[in-house]
């Protein structure tokens, strides 16, 4: 008997997933919105999006190489970060934007602190992050909306043509909520012709638009169908979990249900709450970023906690805040609390006796 | 048919097929065979044989070395052949007597007791002690000892073990169909003994005819139900049955299920509890699944306890590929041993053979902190947590978080996508915790 056989500590049976299938799986998930950009953007989308997965990629194998580590390029993490990035620009940025934002989100995002599961933040929101503080323009202001298409978005808002000139001239070239924003904080629009327009926008057709993604706005974040696609695949195959996406969500629909109406409390509409989930990168950042692995919370509780906070963070955003959107700096917020979520929500172990 | 199931858990491939259908067949008397002194929790059984001594089949050939012990009888008629250290199905070596067969399986003389019902409780538990029986589902805790509650604590529900959760292992299964009426003896002695009104046989969904037949065989009997349960690991180990059967939760921090009025016992150790009851007969035989891909046919077989690995490997024809890993008990909790030379044990369910591709080991990754261990987990712990501080040598906050509620049942490192040796690491805690609080006393 000369036979070497195999000693382990059990089990000695194993789930076929590994982190690289995990990574690969999101890569698959994130392809029907790319694709969806594509349709309404142009192949410009697809370009923009290699370019930022290549410096990506290119970045973390750099680094590990310089870091004398084992180079993890192919377990697809660097390429999920590159797409997200890629997803949070419109499509007629310059090249070297996703460029710089990949390099960053690697570099600063993920590397600076040991690579993957190390990271305190998910790195392309903090890419996103960056891109928006150095270039303003370039990413937030001036959405195009490309496409004969999203005409129908713009005639739901032809109401505002007859503006006063002095009214800033954002509201007719932005984004949904930009619209929103712009109408809770002017005082040159009369109140009829603000509930006119935001009638307009919670319209069943606008809705419709924002669903299939007949809007402008960023590559990733104009089709909340294809994004839900996705979702539901990686639901599907146990990578994301409900509590994080759904905490977020029905945080958001309450809080707009109960403070988004521009005439007092509860003077919503049931429809705004849905407009304001469909808008901007809700979906996107509820679903494929605040659900990022490394950045969210383990336990259980800490994960409908993480959520909420996510989605409280966005409401004052949208609502009281600066920026039209808040999901990114959300989720930024509240990846820095998730080592002290975690620790204040272990759970209680089965059986646990109560202390006498 | 309302199943029912506790929180967390995963879902292996059952790998049941291979042996399934299988009846039990009995095996031929081995040569020689080995009997640890070590097949159960608690003291060492202490020999009372030499070498050279003759010995009958279920003569005893070691008394029990304490309350928490049991004795150990000879399995087959021959000689004693040597005292010394052998191979362990946990992969450790302890002190075992061998015998060498005289080939003529000469038994102790068994009686027939049958009004055996109408003995009082504690001659029943004196030969049930007698007959050296122990848990036969793995963990091999004294069984005399789980039916002696201390004073103040009552039992009401006896519970048996028919889930079988483990992938492969089929001999439970089998015994079921085979035995039912044994097993439902058992019961009712193990009832009669603890006194207990209620009685439960918990059975998981993916055996669908045991059900039935114990349904029906059972239809008469009020205060014993039988219970279907989700297909799902670790259905059947003990707190979880305990939880899905009764909605009782066994403490924990050491709990043991009579703090809830329960004992759990395993089908297999039911018909034991009969055989020595009605028969005095010792346990020195028991059914045991070998399976595996590679195995040329996978049988559920009746073999006498001490029969080699090797021996039992054999009577299936050996295997069809070079072997990869030995899993002594099923592949989520057995043991990896490196030799086939092992002696099967009272508490052996399973052996399982593994070829060279699937006794493959992935490289440990970092942990991406996803939480599907804390989502599996039927305690309710943060494995990762865990294992993250004893990888720190910070045995202090492992034990704080829970190292030693772990049962080790490993759906944690089922699921981890970085292949982290989870249970290794919380083993390493288990062992640490230990060393600590006995520096301390």
């Amino acid at each position: 008997m000369n036979d070497v056989f195999a000693v382990s500590a059990a089990p000695h049976i194993k789930q076929r997933i590994s982190v690289s299938s995990v990574m690969w799986q999101v890569v698959l998930a994130l392809t029907p919105a790319l694709l969806v950009g594509i349709f309404f953007f142009g192949i410009q989308s697809l370009f923009l999006t290699l370019y930022a997965v290549i410096a990506a990629v290119t970045t973390e194998a750099l680094i590990q190489k310089f870091r004398k580590v084992p180079i993890t390029i192919s377990d697809g993490s660097a390429v999920v970060t590159g797409i997200l990035i890629a997803f949070n620009i419109n499509s007629s940025s310059p090249w070297w934007l996703p460029v710089i934002g990949a390099v960053f989100a690697i570099a600063i995002g993920k590397q600076i602190f040991g690579g993957l599961g190390f990271n305190i933040f998910n790195p392309a929101l903090l890419g996103r992050a960056f891109m928006v503080a150095s270039w303003p323009t370039l990413t937030t202001a001036g959405w195009k909306a490309t496409t004969p298409m999203s005409n129908l978005f713009q005639s739901s808002i032809n109401g505002l043509r007859n503006l006063p000139s002095n009214v800033p001239d954002v509201i007719t070239s932005a984004t949904p909520l930009g619209v929103v924003k712009a109408l809770r904080d002017t005082t040159q629009i009369s109140s009829d012709m603000a509930n006119t327009v935001m009638d307009n926008l919670t319209s069943m057709n606008t809705l419709q638009d924002l669903f299939w993604g007949n809007i402008g706005g960023v590559i990733g974040e104009v089709s909340a169908a294809a994004l839900l696609i996705g979702a539901a695949f990686l639901a599907w195959k146990h990578i994301i979990e409900w509590r994080i996406p759904i905490s977020y969500i029905g945080t958001v629909f309450i809080l707009i249900y109960m403070f988004g109406g521009i005439n007092g409390m509860f003077s919503a509409s049931i429809l705004l709450p849905i407009f304001h989930i469909l808008s901007g990168g809700l979906i996107l950042g509820a679903f494929f970023m605040a659900t990022d692995m490394v950045t969210s919370p383990v336990t259980k509780r800490g994960r409908l906690i993480f959520g909420m906070g996510c989605g409280i963070i966005t409401v004052v955003i949208r609502l009281i805040g600066g920026y039209p959107e808040g999901v990114s700096y959300s989720i930024l917020f509240m990846n820095m609390v998730v080592p002290l979520i975690d620790r204040y929500t272990v759970p209680k172990p089965f059986g646990q006796i109560k202390r006498v | 048919m309302g199943l029912k199931t506790f929180p967390g858990g995963i879902h292996p491939h059952d790998n049941k097929s291979f042996s399934k259908d299988k009846k039990i067949e009995t095996m031929p008397l081995p040569e020689k065979i080995v009997i640890p002194l070590s097949q159960h929790i608690g003291a060492p059984s202490k020999p009372i044989v030499k070498v050279g001594d003759e010995v009958l089949a279920g003569q005893r050939i070691a008394e029990a070395g304490g309350f928490v012990s049991i004795p150990m009888h000879s399995s087959i008629s021959g000689k004693v052949t040597k005292l010394d250290k052998f191979r362990h199905p946990t992969g450790t070596l302890v002190q075992g007597i061998e015998i060498t067969s005289d080939g003529e399986d000469k038994w102790i003389e068994l009686i027939d007791d049958s009004n055996y019902m109408e003995l009082i409780s504690k001659d029943m538990k004196d030969r049930i002690a007698d007959a050296g029986i122990c848990g036969m589902g793995g963990a091999g805790f004294p069984t005399h000892v789980k039916l002696s509650p201390p004073k103040g604590k009552t039992i009401d529900t006896i519970i048996l073990n028919g889930v079988e959760c483990e992938p492969y292992l089929t001999a439970d299964y089998r015994i079921m169909l085979e035995q039912a009426e044994d097993i439902i003896s058992g019961l009712k002695i193990l009832m009669k003994i603890v006194d207990a009104k209620n009685g439960v046989v918990g059975i998981e969904a993916n055996k669908p005819d045991a059900i039935k037949l114990f349904k029906t065989m059972l239809k008469n009997d009020k205060n014993i139900k039988v219970v279907g349960l989700h297909l799902k690991y670790p259905q059947g180990a003990e707190k979880q049955l305990i939880y899905a059967a009764t909605k009782r939760k066994v403490p924990n921090k050491g709990g043991l299920p009579m703090d809830v009025n329960v004992v759990v016992q395993n089908v297999g150790t039911a018909i034991a509890v009969y055989e020595a009851v009605r028969y005095k007969k010792p346990l020195i035989e028991r059914v045991i699944t070998v399976s595996g891909k590679i195995v040329k046919n996978p049988k559920n077989i009746k073999a006498r306890i001490g029969t080699f690995y090797s021996d039992l490997l054999e009577f299936c024809g050996g295997t069809t590929e070079d072997i990869g890993k030995i899993i002594s008990g099923g592949p989520m909790m057995g043991f990896a041993i490196p030799s086939l030379e092992t002696p099967m044990t009272k508490g052996s369910s399973g052996l399982i053979l593994f070829d060279k591709k699937e006794a493959h080991k992935e490289k440990e990754d970092v942990c991406l902190r996803c939480g599907r261990c804390v989502d599996v987990c039927p305690l309710n712990l943060v494995p990762s947590l865990i294992a993250h501080h004893v990888r720190n040598d910070d045995w202090d906050s492992a034990e704080k978080f829970g190292v030693m509620d772990c049962m080790k049942c490993g759906s944690c490192a089922y699921v981890c996508p970085s292949h982290i040796k989870l249970i290794q690491w919380i083993d390493i805690g288990k062992i640490k915790v230990n060393e600590k609080r006995t520096n301390n006393t």
